[in-house]
């Protein structure tokens, strides 16, 4: 366990110390805003970690790579966005099944567009944004990300590549089961 | 709500799991204790990160800041909505709520894209798991591409 890694919260913790000298009414709201928001976090991140645990254990290496590996082409990318697109919740619970895949062998462009399809395309959600700023908008919007999420998935396959051309290792300091 | 059923439905799978693989089954929860750990500090972090930035914006700031128009408008907006990011049906509404205060419609399709694809404060969390240089390179696209659909919409929207 390194210490070191809790650097950042020490250093937020030490911000609300200040504010709580000066500030104190202020100081209570970030508090009380950051247990609200731990709640809510703490009630999706260790179920997604559990699902996550299980899907490793039990998916066999060879399933994920010929779907998503590095020969699965455009139809690997269709399904990295179906399978993006099917979830539903924060892009924070997104990271470590996107980890898990691309351990199992996803290439990396289909491990951004399942990440970037997660974010900002919702299918279930159309109706949502249609009724709050219209379907021509949410229609439009949608025509343009789904394009988009492809190019930035690939873009980032061809920017993260060694010099040798084989894509690069991702060094996260979360570690699997492997 | 939608927690709850994550929860019964996490605990449902663990069960059956359990039933068909003891062994196999508690190494999964060994391994998914262990990266929870992984990524607790980040976790603790992005929390109290976005707490203090919630107390220090009073309410009524960034309905204000919408209300400017033109380039420097639209670059707020997308530059606020890439601070924070905020689960799709949350930000629907707010997007609404903009509209009727005449937030233009491309500032708009580029506020919705960064507030769900780029999130300054979960840039920790993604470091944890993917390193510093897949997240600074993804959130960069991503922030040029909502850039990109914004200006599209501007021009095919009237």
């Amino acid at each position: 366990m390194k210490m070191r890694r809790y650097r950042f919260f020490a250093g937020i913790l030490a911000l609300d110390l200040a504010l709580s000298v000066f500030r104190p009414a202020m100081a209570h709201a970030a508090a009380l805003n950051s247990v609200r928001f731990l709640w809510t976090v703490m009630l999706i991140v260790p179920a997604v970690m559990v699902l996550v645990g299980l899907f490793d254990v039990w998916t066999p290496r060879d399933v994920i790579e010929r779907n998503l590996g590095a020969r699965s082409g455009l139809r690997g990318a269709g399904l990295a966005m179906l399978l993006g697109t099917a979830a539903a919740g924060p892009l924070y619970a997104a990271f470590p099944i996107a980890l898990s895949l691309q351990r199992k062998g996803a290439r990396l462009a289909n491990v951004v567009i399942f990440l970037g399809t997660w974010a900002t395309i919702k299918v279930p959600m159309i109706l949502l944004e249609s009724s709050f700023v219209g379907m021509r908008f949410a229609l439009l919007r949608l025509g343009l990300t789904v394009p988009g999420v492809l190019a930035v998935g690939f873009l980032m396959e061809r920017m993260m590549r060694t010099p040798q051309g084989c894509p690069v290792i991702l060094v996260g300091q979360v570690k699997s089961s492997g | 709500m939608s927690s709850l059923i994550l929860l019964l439905a996490t605990l449902l799978a663990a069960i059956i799991s359990y039933v068909k693989d003891r062994d196999r089954t508690r190494k999964a929860l060994l391994a998914s204790c262990r990266s929870f750990l992984g990524v607790a500090p980040a976790l603790l972090g992005m929390t109290a990160l976005i707490g203090l930035v919630l107390a220090l914006l009073p309410p009524g700031v960034l309905g204000q800041l919408f209300k400017s128009h033109g380039w420097a408008g639209f670059f707020l907006v997308v530059v606020v909505g890439s601070l924070i990011t905020i689960p799709a049906p949350i930000a629907y509404p707010l997007a609404g709520s903009l509209l009727e205060q005449g937030v233009s419609l491309s500032a708009l399709a580029a506020f919705i894209t960064t507030l769900t694809m780029v999130g300054v404060v979960t840039a920790p969390m993604e470091i944890a798991y993917f390193g510093r240089r897949f997240t600074i390179a993804r959130q960069s696209l991503s922030f040029v591409l909502a850039i990109l659909i914004g200006a599209l919409m501007g021009v095919v929207l009237p």
